[in-house]
Formats: structure tokens, C-alpha cells, sequence
């Protein structure tokens, strides 16, 4: 990310300190040069440009941020952009493939597990990483798994049921 | 005769559970909320709050933050008010100061702010501002507010001697004191329902960018009310109306939270005008909380006269209301606290009273309509939490009780003690759904068994109707400009159209379902509609989407815009068909001669006619607008039913079942209703267990982060059995459909609430005020007391 | 929202890690999990001038079991790690209770058993879990290792007994004699939240008797409380309703609780009472060492 700023003549441009890394997202390799101060969450809204990674929180607390970082689901913005050096993510744009959509995006719309859509990537995120490792969960299970994801439209039961719905769809999809 | 009509559901017209348009982009993470918005050259704004709640501000030193590279502009009060911008005024005839010039009245209370290359070079910009405050003594309720000595907060203002904001008083006094006398018993209640933050998960912001070479000024803006904010940024700004252009992108949640303007909107836009160039605010969670409209946090005190029959003679009940450092509510102006006195709209009340009182805190302004139409939560709450007592104190069943009392199905139109007029319903046979669903009878006698044991089961009743749909615009208006809505339906040659509406959504799917009003009026396939709102250089009036008036207003308009397409598509069928008008019939998509039912042209053939066929003297093309004023409020109605287990020994208490009978009148597409209603029994399961703001005896704000304020999560959230076999179509509403968005939030929480007050009925406890947080529920089977008012921040122990 | 700036490293070795920490001052902090550390300098209630980023040394993110018995937490181990652990169902029911009420599942992912210690929380669960266990905490500096006793490593509200060129690397639970049991209970009003009361139970169990006792409690003090008395009104005696009373009563006195938006510190105090009393008697219901008892989530 370049930074331009004003030259008043008594500030070394070079105060910054700025570090490079390198990372794939999505599958794409990239390299970016930030301050370490930058979370990576917005490295990845504002670095890449894939705004799909909300954020919702200054705490940690709603996980709307939600991607994975080498396969596990972590808040981007509680991990600086450096550390995701060296590191695959995958955000809510990595989903889909070119030509259909993942079972869990097909499972939020047919079963109206969203409305605002704010929540939603990190809902989907959280619930990857759970069916990455529970391919046949539960009601509670899946319950249990978006509990740090907060949602404030759809009282969670239609996300419960969208996330049944895709693990429901992967399993025969792994079957047949 | 045979019929060609298209199938309704088949293409997406009413009734059809159509999955959402919308969807499409989100799930994706294609949507386009406001951040997401990258402008060439944008800078970006953060704002520096007050720590104190009310203090002088003795000075400001910007000095340090100007010297930061990347800094470009440091705004103070006193800069604002060299442009007459330092106080704007709200939407309920105050002032509210943009940044502080004189005084900081509330914590969180926007200072200064600083634009700068990069909102990390912003906010360090921000802290390198010195600002000398000197204390001043604190106020957090209506109590001190009013008590002798107290400070003035608003010692800007001429003519206000105190901190009343108002007195204001509706219904029947003499008649009211009258029925009193002649009770056999009299209930008495008095309750808080504290103060609340409707939260949605996106904050609020704007992108303003102000072009000297055009002398247009565009505001991207999180907003649920666009012409609105068009209309006040004209005038607060002195910019012409027509030289400002708001576009609301996809809001991630609104529930009230994006009606109001913000200083932060102010700050960006002058920003953008003196830099001339694109300025970015992202408000913070934090700055969200702390200083956003917040709702609710109000003592309500009341009676009621009975028979002892159980016939409630007269209700009386006063309000002290707590709106802030800034009388900012957003409400119909004539109505000061809102629509309370919607309260026991939906019970044959003969006649009440009801006053009320409002004062100045220091804490955030707001008084915003969260999730309800303007106070109908706290009217709905206080009228179920009293009937519940009052049936208590009869020693009746309180299903009886509210059945005796209900407004009977003949009894419509029926006119309120307060003056509404009900327009429809059939509460009793809502009731009766209620009660077989959640096995009413069989849990009494479980719950009498379980007691034996210790156990401690509880069911609790809310019913609650709500006026929905402001205007009418005789009696409603914000600041004068009356509640109406409009839309316009541009029909294409091919048959495929573009409907605009001044509503906008945030997430209740009006790009769904408007396109479904059209395909049932027009028989235009929904899916050959695209939905466009949001944007006022393109949208058509309306006042916006909050008060679940939507469906009721803006979606009546679209149906009545639809009729005019569908009038004058009849003039082009008969043109078709060589017929005179009144020879044409009309069936879903198709006009036929009333005599030769095989002989008919369809919509599609009528819009191409319109382009490329159209009788001599017509005017071309098919598009319509309408603008609709409706002629009455629309009265939705529903009952909730939920049971409890109380562990007596810890006070935490957990659902057991709950059931929601919701009568909305005609239902455009039940799959979002039904999450509608899911929604908003979630807030109100969260309203009654843990989602509060409160304030310590210095007014810091507890609840200013996701840490303190508690959403819940989907491990506690209970699930919901919904029933939608009562249906009451409005009969002014042109579809038959009421408001829905609200009803749950509305009337959920009295069922959870009465639900732990009848587990732990042995105990003699009348109230425990929300939250039910299990300390207080604790306390209340414990000490065998009503356990009152916010709970505390800080003690001895 | 945005942190200030910060100097950041992320050495390769412990060496390397505490020669920067010694150069680095008073301001420098190790970044482990970041869980706690880094929401706080979102807000700014943290700005460190050196960020010490230990997430790339090998070796750090064990749990195991000693021959001995010893459980040894690396100071890399996450939450999650824990709550999916075999090795502390079948060996460790305190901490086994414990890890799945940590913060949230996401947080649980990154979030650190060590790093928790040493933020010292007086609202945090591992610390009263640790001090039950009569664990330490193993600090590498210039000078080596030193093992620091939970007992003394909380020195106060988010203060710990490191030295600023010290890192915690590992957390040690002494290898029980008798058969351990035990569980943790807190009071949350939702996943995340942090605890109103919390109460960890570790005991052990040899010969119908109890051998060994430990009961911590969190949330009812301005740090992580031992609640020593009650559990020695336990050590030589069967479980048996007057001891756990006995227990209960005692834990329950040694609460220091204050009145918050929480809970009443009358409240807050009567929890930890029923929570002794509930793991002690769901552990006695169950036979000896098999006790596990889970979360108590408030409505």
C-alpha cells in the first residue's frame, strides 16, 4: 500500500517502518509491504481489496471478520497483517468456485440464513472450519461452533439450518 | 371458462416464499457497504470523544496533531462554529452540538476531529490533541434531573431553566379518576426498562465528496432514511437541496440505530467541502455505542382499575423519560414520547390517562425507534407486565384474563381511550393458537407437579399489537414534513421493469419482495423486476425504513403504482383487441374480452404496445409513480408464549419452549417474515436476559463495547415454533398486509419476563426489571423482593 | 480500532527472543496468541514500543504428559489444542472442564493457556484452573529458567511476576499421587463473556480419601483467588456431604467479590459456593477421578 504524504521540509519520509511479506490469498500469491501495525484484516480489505471481511467489533467479540488462516478460523482483526506472513488464507471470496457456489453460500440462501448479510462471511467462515472437521455435526454442534460469531438480524435458527443444509449437501456431494 | 391466468406463486407474486435477490451478492461477499467504498483520493476521518460526562472545556491544543505527517485537517467546535455548524438541530426540535464548543454534556461526546491520509494516522492525530476539562457535577436519571440544585445541562439554551424537556399528557383525566373510584381492585406497577443500543453489527459512517468543479456534493451514507438526511443536510449545511446527492449503500443492520444524523456525518461533509476532497468516517464500535441513538431507558408507573370480574375499568400511568444530553429522539413530532399511548391498544379499555415527562442526563442522546415504531415497546411491555399483575392480584388465569378484556373481532374499527383506530384483528383466535401450541393446560399441571419437587417451571404470556405504518399525514410528520412514501414503476418494452421506492432496506429484502407486489399486481414474473432504493438522485420521496413502515407505506405505493401501469395498460389492451375498455377483463398477466375469454394480450404485449403501438392521442411509455398517504395506521397483532425453568439455587433460567402467533395480515413472502420474527425474538430474548447500557454515579458508560453489551450468541438463543394460521388482512392496506418487522422485538420481552415472575410466583416477587441477569432473579427468590431499577456498577459488597 | 505504532520482530529462537525483550525495555510485550493483547491496543489501552512476536519458534505449541505424570503446556499451545485434548480427558478433568469455556471458539483457535496466565486477568479461567492444579509457570530470561509457582506469578490486576526480558515458555502441572478429579464452573451470560464467578476444583483421590485439594476462584477479586482453607478441609477426608459443605462454606468466605454489572457481591459469593458444591458432588456422584463437571452458562 503506498502512503503519499505531505512534505513539509522537517519529516523524514522514511519514518515508517514498513515490512514485506509474502502470502497467498485464495489461492493467489501475494506481496505487500505494511506497517506492522496493520491488521490483517484490513491487509485484506484494504491491501487486496476483497471487502467481503467485514468488521463489526474494536473487541474480538462479533466475528464478522472470520477467514481462515491455514485452514483454521480466525478474527482478522486480532492478527497483525505480518504474522499472516508466509500463510494461506482463504476469505469468504475463496468460497465459490469459478462456476458454482459452495454448498454453505447455496445453504444461507435456500434456507434465509441471512438478511443484512454483514455477519454472513464470517458465519460462513466459522462454519467451514466445522465442517472442514464435523462433516455430519449436530444441531448443537454447529450452535456451538458459530458462538463467537454474532448476529443481528436472524435470531441464528435459519444460520443453524443453512449450515445442516450444506453439511447435508457435502456429504452426499463426498457419497456420490 | 377456461383461464389463462399465470400461476401466482409459480412467478414469485404474493404468498410465495421467494428465495432472496439480494443473497446473491452477499453471500459472495459482493455487497457494497460503506466501507467497503474506495473513492480516488479519499482521506479519512476519526473523531475524538470525551472521556468525562459533563465537564467545561477550558481549552484545546491541536498543535501536536497537526504536526503528524499525513494529517490534513483538524476540526475543533470552535473551527465549526466560524460556519454556524457547531450545534445542528435534531429531529425533535432541539440542538445538538456537533462538536463541543462550551461544555461536554455525555461521555463519548464528539470533540474534535482529525482527517488525515489514514484512519492509524487519524486516530494517532486524535490522541496528540490536549483538552483541559473541568468536572462539573453529574447527572444519569430522571431523578436527579429533577431534584432541587440540580445542574442545568443545558445552560446553552434560553428558557430552560431546569432539565425538563417536556410534560405532556393524553386521554381523560376526570374520567380516568372517575372509573378509579368505582374499582373493586386497583393494580398497581411500576417498572424500568433500561436503557438499550439497537446495534446493529456495522456501525455508522459516511464518505463525503464535495466537487468545487460541479458544486456537487455526494454523501455515501449509512442511513435507513436518505431524503431525510438529504433534506436536513440542506438545511443544517445551507447547501441547495438539489446539489446533494445521498446514496445509502447496502447497510449491514439498522433497527433505528441509522435514523438520526450524527455529528460524524456533519464533520465529514464540511471536511470534504474545505479540502475538496473525498473524506471517509468508520465509526467505531465504541464510538457507536457510546454516543449513537440509544433506546428505551424509562421509568413507567402505572394503575389499573378492575372489576371484580376482572373487567379493566381505566388505566393511568405516568412516564419519566431519560433522552440524553440532546432531546435528539426520532420520532412523529407531535408526539413527544413517541407512540406510548399505543399501550393496551388491543384490550377494551373504557378510559385513561397517561403522562409523562421527559429530562436531560448527561448521558448519549437518542431516543431512537429500536426495532419498534417509536416507544411501542415500552408501551407493549408495560401493558403485558401490568396485566400480568393485575391478573395476579384477581387471582385469575391470565390467558382468561386477557381473553375477557380483548377487543372483540366485532368491535373493528375500534378507537383506542388515546384516540388510534384499530383496524382489524382477531386476537382471541390468536390466543387460542398460542395456548393448544405450547400445550397451555398440560404445562400447568407439569409445572404444579414440578413445584412439588422444587422445580421451578414458569409460563409467560405477551400479546401485543402495534401501530405500524406512520403517516397517516394528518397526524404525522417529522419536523413538519409529513410521513407519506412513493414509487415508481418504469415498465421496459420487453415487459421486464425497474421499480424504485424512497424506503431502504437493511436487510428486511425489499429488492425481493417489491418485485413480488408487482408480479401479484402486474403479473410481471418477480424475477423480471430489479429493485432499486437508496439513492436520492434516482429514488423517489420517502421518509425511510424504520417503524416497520415499509411494507405498510412504501409497499402500498408500489402496488398502487402497479395499478396505474395496469390502468393504462387496459387502455392499451383494448387498443389491441379492438374493444372498448369496458370490455376487457382482467386475470394475472393477461387482459381478455369479457365476451371472448380466448382473445386476450398479455402484460408484455401491452408494454410493447406502449413503445411501439399505442393508440393515437395516448401518451407513450408505461410508468407510473404513486405517492400514498396512507388513511390509517396498520394494527398487526400476535401472542407469545414461552416457558422457563428457573434453577432456584443460581437464578439462571433457560428456555423451554417458545411459540410466536403472528396475525400481519397477508403475508408478500412467509420466508421472511418468518425470519423477521425470529430476529426479533431474539432482541427481545436478549432485551430480557442481558443487553443493557448503564451508567456509574460519574456517567461512564458501561456497555460501550461487544465486552459489556451483550448480543447473544447462537448458544444461548432459544428456538422458536412460529405459527401463521391467523391472517387479518388490513382492509385499507391496498395488498391486505400489515408491519411485521417490529412485532416480536415488541412484544417478546414481557412473555420472558412474566415467564420467571410465574416460576418464582411462591415468592410474592411482582417485578424484577430487566434484565433478568441470574444475580437478580437470585435475589428476588432469595430475599423474597422486587428487585428494581438499572443494575449497579460498582458497590461495597 | 488502530493500534499506534510499534516496533515488531519475530525472532526464530527463545534466545534471540529474550535478547530483544532485554534490549527492548519496559514497553517491549510478547505476542503470542494475541487474544487479549491485541484487542486491548486496538483500543490503545495498550501501546508497546516493541512487539515480540514468538509464533515463529519451533517447539512451543506441546501439551504432554511427563512419564512421571507432569503435564507440561507449551507456551505456543492453543485453547483449542486443549479442548480437543485425549490426553487431559483421560488424565485431567479440571482443565478438561475448563478449556471449552475459554473466550469463543475463533478465539479459542489463536488464544494461549500461557499467554492467558500471564495476562492476568482477575476475570480469567486458566489462572484459577493453574493455581487449584498447584501448577507454575516456567520463565526463560538472560539468567535461564526459573519456575515461578502460580501462587506468586499473579502479582496483582494484569501485573505478573516476569522480569521485562523473561518469557513465560511453559506452564507445569505437577504429577498427581492420587487419582485426579475435579471440574470448572463459570458463570457467563453468554459465550465470551467473561466470568461473574468461576471456580476450579482439583483434587485428587487416593484410598476413598481425598489427598490432595485446590480450589481458585475468579471473578470475585481483584486477582485470582486460592481458596486454601477450603481446600484444606477437604485433604485427609472422604467426600462426603459435611466435607463438601464444609468446602463450599469456606471457598464461599474466601470470596472477595464487589457488586457490578455482573452480579451483587452477595451474589457473586453464594455461586462460588454452589459451584464447590456442585463439582464436588457431581465428582462424589461419579466414583472417584472419573468427575468432569462442564460449563454453567447463565441464560
Amino acid at each position: 500500500m503506498t502512503m503519499v504524504y505531505e512534505d513539509r521540509g522537517d519529516q523524514a519520509p522514511g519514518d515508517v517502518p514498513l515490512r514485506r511479506i509474502r502470502f497467498t490469498i485464495n489461492g493467489q500469491k501475494k506481496i505487500a509491504e505494511v506497517e506492522p501495525r496493520l491488521l490483517l484484516a484490513h491487509l485484506i480489505r484494504r491491501g487486496v481489496g476483497l471487502t467481503g471481511t467485514h468488521m463489526g467489533c474494536d473487541t474480538t467479540s462479533c466475528g464478522a471478520c472470520t477467514v481462515l488462516v491455514d485452514g483454521t478460523a480466525v478474527k482478522s482483526c486480532t492478527m497483525l497483517a505480518v504474522q499472516a506472513d508466509g500463510r494461506e488464507i482463504t476469505t469468504v471470496e475463496g468460497l465459490a468456485g469459478p462456476s458454482e457456489l459452495h454448498p454453505l453460500q447455496e445453504g444461507f440462501r435456500a434456507e434465509h440464513g441471512l438478511q443484512c448479510g454483514f455477519c454472513t462471511p464470517g458465519m460462513m467462515m466459522a462454519a467451514k472450519a466445522l465442517l472442514d472437521a464435523n462433516p455430519d455435526p449436530t444441531e448443537e454442534d454447529v450452535r456451538w461452533a458459530l458462538s463467537g460469531n454474532l448476529c443481528r438480524c436472524t435470531g441464528y435458527q435459519n444460520i443453524v439450518k443453512s449450515v445442516l443444509w450444506a453439511a447435508g449437501k457435502l456429504r452426499s456431494q463426498a457419497a456420490g | 371458462m377456461t383461464t389463462h391466468a399465470l400461476d401466482e406463486l409459480k412467478i414469485g407474486g404474493l404468498g410465495a416464499s421467494r428465495k432472496r435477490v439480494e443473497d446473491d451478492r452477499f453471500i459472495r461477499g459482493k455487497g457494497t457497504y460503506l466501507d467497503d467504498i474506495a473513492l480516488p483520493g479519499m482521506l479519512h476521518m476519526e473523531i475524538l470523544r470525551s472521556p468525562l460526562a459533563h465537564a467545561r472545556i477550558a481549552s484545546i491544543d491541536t498543535s501536536k496533531a497537526w504536526d503528524i505527517p499525513g494529517v490534513r485537517l483538524v476540526l475543533t467546535g470552535e473551527m465549526m462554529a466560524t460556519r454556524n455548524l457547531a450545534w445542528m438541530p435534531t429531529l425533535s426540535y432541539d440542538t445538538q452540538a456537533v462538536l463541543a464548543t462550551d461544555k461536554v454534556r455525555f461521555q463519548g461526546q464528539e470533540v474534535a476531529c482529525v482527517i488525515a491520509d489514514d484512519p492509524y494516522i487519524a486516530k494517532d492525530a486524535c490522541e496528540a490533541i490536549e483538552v483541559e476539562y473541568e468536572p462539573l457535577p453529574v447527572i444519569v436519571n430522571p431523578q436527579q434531573a429533577v431534584a432541587p440544585g440540580a445542574p442545568v445541562i443545558r445552560d446553552d439554551k434560553e428558557n430552560q431553566p431546569d432539565n425538563v424537556i417536556f410534560r405532556w399528557e393524553v386521554g381523560d383525566k376526570e374520567g380516568t379518576d372517575r372509573a378509579f373510584e368505582r374499582a373493586d381492585v386497583i393494580s398497581r406497577l411500576r417498572l424500568h426498562y433500561p436503557r438499550s443500543h439497537p446495534s446493529p453489527i456495522e456501525c455508522c459512517g459516511s464518505i463525503a465528496d464535495f466537487s468545487r468543479a460541479t458544486g456537487k456534493l455526494t454523501v455515501y451514507m449509512t442511513t435507513q432514511a436518505p431524503h431525510i438526511i438529504r433534506a436536513a443536510v440542506a438545511l443544517v449545511a445551507e447547501l441547495p437541496e438539489h446539489m446533494i446527492r445521498i446514496i445509502s449503500p447496502d447497510i449491514g443492520g439498522g433497527f433505528g440505530n441509522k435514523v438520526p444524523v450524527y455529528p460524524g456525518y456533519v464533520c465529514s461533509i464540511l471536511a470534504s467541502i474545505l479540502l475538496e476532497r473525498p473524506v471517509k468516517w468508520i465509526e467505531d464500535k465504541t464510538g457507536n455505542l457510546i454516543s449513537t441513538g440509544f433506546a428505551r431507558d424509562i421509568y413507567l408507573d402505572g394503575e389499573m382499575a378492575l372489576r371484580k370480574d376482572g373487567k379493566i375499568l381505566a388505566v393511568r400511568m405516568h412516564a419519566d423519560s431519560d433522552h440524553g444530553a440532546f432531546y435528539s429522539d426520532a420520532q412523529p413530532s407531535k408526539f413527544k414520547i413517541g407512540l406510548l399511548h399505543s399501550t393496551f391498544a388491543c384490550y377494551d379499555v373504557p378510559v385513561a390517562h397517561l403522562t409523562a415527562t421527559g429530562t436531560y442526563s448527561n448521558k448519549a442522546p437518542g431516543g431512537v425507534a429500536y426495532r419498534c415504531s417509536f416507544r411501542v415497546t415500552e408501551a407493549m411491555f408495560f401493558q403485558e407486565r401490568m396485566v400480568a399483575a393485575a391478573a395476579a392480584d384477581l387471582g385469575m388465569d391470565p390467558a382468561e384474563f386477557r381473553r375477557i378484556n380483548f377487543v372483540r373481532d366485532d368491535q373493528f374499527p375500534h378507537r383506542t381511550p388515546f384516540g388510534f383506530l384499530l383496524d382489524s384483528g382477531q386476537y382471541a383466535k390468536c390466543l387460542d393458537v398460542g395456548l393448544k401450541a405450547i400445550g397451555y393446560e398440560e404445562f400447568r399441571r407439569e409445572q404444579a407437579e414440578a413445584r412439588k419437587r422444587g422445580r421451578l417451571l414458569g409460563l409467560g404470556i405477551s400479546t401485543m399489537t402495534e401501530p405500524l405504518g406512520a403517516g397517516n399525514s394528518r397526524e404525522f410528520d417529522i419536523l413538519g414534513i409529513k410521513m407519506f412514501d412513493s414509487a415508481e414503476l418504469k415498465v421496459h418494452m420487453t415487459g421486464k421493469a425497474i421499480l424504485r421506492t424512497g424506503a431502504r432496506t437493511q436487510g428486511q429484502g425489499h429488492e425481493t419482495t417489491w418485485a413480488q407486489i408487482v408480479a401479484h399486481e402486474l403479473g410481471i414474473p418477480a424475477d423480471d423486476v430489479v429493485v432499486e432504493e437508496g439513492d436520492t438522485d434516482t429514488a423517489p420521496f420517502g421518509m425511510g425504513t424504520y417503524a416497520s413502515r415499509s411494507t405498510p407505506v412504501a409497499g402500498a405505493a408500489v402496488a398502487m403504482a402497479a395499478r396505474k401501469v395496469r390502468a393504462k395498460a387496459r387502455r392499451l389492451a383494448a387498443h389491441l383487441l379492438e374493444v372498448s375498455e369496458e370490455d376487457i377483463e382482467w386475470e394475472l398477466g393477461r387482459f381478455y374480452v369479457r365476451s371472448a375469454p380466448d382473445r386476450g394480450v398479455t402484460i408484455t404485449e401491452c408494454a410493447m404496445a406502449a413503445y411501439s403501438n399505442m393508440p393515437d392521442g395516448m401518451e407513450p411509455g408505461l410508468e407510473a409513480t404513486a405517492f400514498y398517504d396512507p388513511p390509517n395506521l396498520t394494527w398487526p397483532f400476535a401472542v407469545y408464549l414461552v416457558t422457563v425453568e428457573v434453577d432456584p439455587e443460581t437464578g439462571v433460567w433457560d428456555v423451554l419452549n417458545m411459540v410466536a402467533v403472528d396475525d400481519c395480515g397477508v403475508r408478500i413472502n412467509p420466508m421472511i417474515v418468518e425470519g423477521q420474527i425470529m430476529g426479533g425474538l431474539t432482541e427481545a430474548y436478549a432485551m430480557a436476559s442481558m443487553q443493557f447500557i448503564t451508567f456509574d454515579a460519574d456517567g461512564n458508560c458501561v456497555g460501550a463495547n461487544y465486552m459489556d453489551y451483550l448480543l447473544p450468541t447462537a448458544w444461548e438463543t432459544p428456538g422458536y415454533e412460529l405459527h401463521s394460521e391467523v391472517v387479518t388482512p388490513s382492509p385499507h392496506h391496498p395488498i391486505g398486509a400489515k408491519g411485521i418487522g417490529e412485532c416480536a422485538a415488541v412484544g417478546g420481552p414481557a412473555a420472558f419476563v412474566n415467564a420467571v415472575i410465574d416460576a418464582i410466583a411462591g415468592t410474592g416477587v411482582r417485578n424484577i426489571d430487566m434484565p433478568l441477569l441470574p444475580d437478580r432473579v437470585w435475589e428476588a427468590i432469595t430475599h423474597r423482593r422486587d428487585v428494581s431499577g438499572a443494575p449497579p456498577v460498582r458497590g461495597d459488597g | 480500532m488502530y493500534p499506534s505504532r510499534f516496533r515488531y520482530e519475530a525472532p526464530r529462537t527463545l534466545g534471540e527472543a529474550i535478547s530483544l525483550l532485554r534490549d527492548g525495555g519496559e514497553d517491549a510485550k510478547v505476542l503470542a496468541g494475541g487474544q487479549s493483547l491485541v484487542p486491548l491496543m486496538k483500543l490503545r489501552f495498550a501501546s508497546p514500543s516493541l512487539l515480540v512476536d514468538i509464533n515463529n519458534i519451533g517447539g512451543l505449541g506441546y501439551h504432554r504428559r511427563d512419564p512421571d505424570g507432569t503435564i507440561r503446556v507449551g507456551a505456543l499451545c492453543r485453547h483449542a489444542d486443549l479442548e480437543r485434548s485425549d490426553l487431559l480427558k483421560a488424565s485431567q478433568p479440571t482443565m478438561a472442564a475448563a478449556a471449552p469455556l475459554i473466550a469463543d471458539p475463533i478465539v479459542r483457535n489463536r488464544g494461549t493457556l500461557v499467554g492467558s496466565l500471564c495476562h492476568a486477568d482477575p476475570q480469567g479461567d486458566w489462572a484459577a484452573v493453574i493455581l487449584a492444579l498447584g501448577g507454575s509457570v516456567v520463565a526463560e530470561g538472560p539468567a535461564g529458567r526459573r519456575a515461578i509457582p502460580m501462587a506468586g506469578f499473579v502479582t496483582g490486576p494484569f501485573q505478573n511476576a516476569l522480569r521485562h526480558d523473561e518469557i513465560a515458555v511453559e506452564a507445569v502441572i505437577p504429577a498427581p499421587a492420587g487419582t485426579p478429579a475435579g471440574g470448572y464452573l463459570k458463570l457467563e451470560r453468554r459465550v465470551g463473556d467473561f466470568a461473574t464467578v468461576g471456580v476450579a476444583v482439583a483434587i485428587e483421590t487416593s484410598g476413598g480419601v481425598v489427598s490432595r485439594a485446590g480450589i481458585a476462584l475468579t471473578g470475585v477479586g481483584a486477582a485470582t483467588i486460592g481458596a486454601a482453607e477450603a481446600a484444606a478441609a477437604l485433604t485427609g477426608q472422604p467426600l462426603s456431604e459435611e466435607t463438601i459443605a464444609a468446602a463450599a462454606r469456606l471457598a464461599a468466605a474466601a470470596a472477595q467479590p464487589r457488586t457490578d454489572h455482573r452480579g451483587s457481591a452477595e451474589y457473586k459469593r453464594h455461586m462460588v459456593g454452589v459451584f464447590v458444591r456442585r463439582i464436588l458432588s457431581r465428582v462424589n456422584g461419579s466414583g472417584a477421578g472419573a468427575g468432569a463437571a462442564g460449563q454453567e452458562r447463565a441464560a
